[in-house]
């Protein structure tokens, strides 16, 4: 594996934002999607759903500022921008669930080339696992993001042919944003759309589990 | 007209029965009806099926009744980094789980609480969630039968009570409360505070009193992490 700088978690989180449509409602899964709302390009507007019930969701709230009945789906008290609304979780889910999100943005262990994610449960870890809102959310956004790096600490691709961890949902992913690359999950294969800095075609290509069109 | 009000915790919970099937509302530390849990724990009733989106956090929320042993069967979305108590139980096979999609966790008790009999879902097509359940192709899309999930019992909290039940709830603590409210045979609420009727606006109104059988005021407990 070439021993080059990669993107910093920070810095998927910061390129994904650049996917992001100005005005689109927008839900951020646990992990590296989390980071995205602290890089929003100057001049986006974008309103941040929480599975929780929380529509136009603000920054985190700072010391002194907390209120434990404000939390995000990660238990951190956050603030509410101007315009946001409150509702129960069942409706909060119909908006996942009923395409009324634009862009879900959600980690991942796996995605497979047909766009298959897996990202709640990685096999042999003690425990019952959980599934979260991740199930609803992955198979009812308009667009979903997965951010992620692009190979395991051992090096190997997350990015495979068939996904050999628990699935999450079946061709549900449309864009890959990890260390290494943006990729776009198309009706004909995995999209190579950009390399980051420093890094060929055929390096990317060679720690991806998939071929890269 | 029946009274709604109770004096205490204890006689809210008085009468659940060993085996009972309960819904437990919260998410995130917010909304969780810690009191009525902690009631339920003095009482000791045992072999519950508990019905929640997480198990606990340490001995906060559920927590404390996985480490009495009281809980011998659980349908949640997310038992939680913090669930150590259930965990135990779980690895000891002393606790049963059904993993459940939260947005479909809802939407079963919401069907429970509507009267309908199930509904088909893209949601967990592929992933272990679709295990043993009917699946069908509708307008093209591969899809599951889901079950509604209802209970003898809701335990809620809420912000403000009036005498007749209706409530309010506040911020994000909401979260599941007002849809257990619906789907169980009967709710009980803690609430902060307990107004007079009239004093809520009818628009205000987030859970209509018709949901509500058994009220109680206590000062809300949150359980950090």
């Amino acid at each position: 594996m070439p021993d080059k700088p990669r993107l910093t978690r920070e810095e998927i989180g910061a390129r994904a934002a650049k996917e992001l449509p100005d005005g689109a409602y927008v839900n951020l899964g646990w992990g590296i999607p989390n980071l995205i709302a602290d890089y929003l390009p100057h001049g986006l507007t974008v309103f941040f759903h929480s599975e929780n019930g929380i529509l136009g969701m603000g920054r985190r709230a700072r010391a002194g500022e907390e209120d434990y009945d404000l939390v995000d789906a990660m238990k951190v008290p956050v603030t509410l921008a101007p315009g946001a609304s409150f509702f129960h979780q069942a409706d909060a889910h119909l908006m996942s669930r009923g395409g009324h999100l634009d862009v879900a943005v959600l980690g991942g262990f796996q995605v497979s080339e047909k766009g298959d994610l897996a990202n709640w449960r990685v096999p042999g870890t003690r425990g019952s696992g959980g599934i979260g809102g991740a199930m609803d959310i992955a198979t009812g956004a308009k667009v979903l993001i997965v951010c992620m790096e692009h190979t395991t600490k051992d090096g190997a691709p997350k990015i495979v042919k068939h996904c050999t961890y628990p699935l999450t949902a079946l061709a549900c992913v449309d864009t890959i944003v990890t260390d290494l690359a943006v990729i776009d999950v198309r009706s004909e294969g995995l999209l190579l759309r950009e390399t980051a800095p420093g890094w060929t075609r055929k390096e990317i290509q060679e720690l991806t589990g998939a071929p890269l069109l | 007209m029946k009274q709604k009000l109770f004096p205490s915790l204890d006689a809210a919970v008085a009468d659940v029965p060993d085996g009972a099937r309960i819904m437990f509302g919260g998410f995130g530390g917010a909304g969780f009806p810690n009191n009525l849990i902690q009631a339920l724990a003095r009482k000791g009733t045992k072999n519950i099926t508990a019905i929640s989106n997480n198990c606990g956090t340490r001995d906060g929320e559920l927590g404390l009744m996985f480490k009495n042993g009281q809980i011998g069967h659980v349908i949640a979305s997310f038992p939680g980094p913090h669930a150590n108590y259930f965990q135990e139980r779980f690895a000891a096979k002393e606790v049963t789980l059904e993993l459940v999609p939260q947005g479909i966790l809802c939407e079963r008790m919401r069907a429970a609480a509507a009267g309908l009999l199930g509904f088909y879902t893209t949601v967990g097509v592929g992933t272990e969630v679709a295990a043993g359940k009917e699946e069908r192709v509708i307008d093209k899309q591969r899809c599951i039968l889901e079950s509604p999930i209802d209970a003898d019992y809701a335990f809620i909290k809420a912000d403000k009570a009036d005498e007749l039940g209706n409530l309010t709830y506040r911020l994000a603590a909401r979260n599941f409360n007002p849809i257990m409210a619906m789907a169980a045979k009967i709710t009980i609420v803690e609430v902060e505070e307990i107004v007079p009727v009239g004093a809520i606006e009818p628009e205000h109104v987030i859970t209509p009193a018709i949901f509500v059988h058994r009220i109680v005021q206590a000062k809300g407990i949150r359980y950090a992490g």
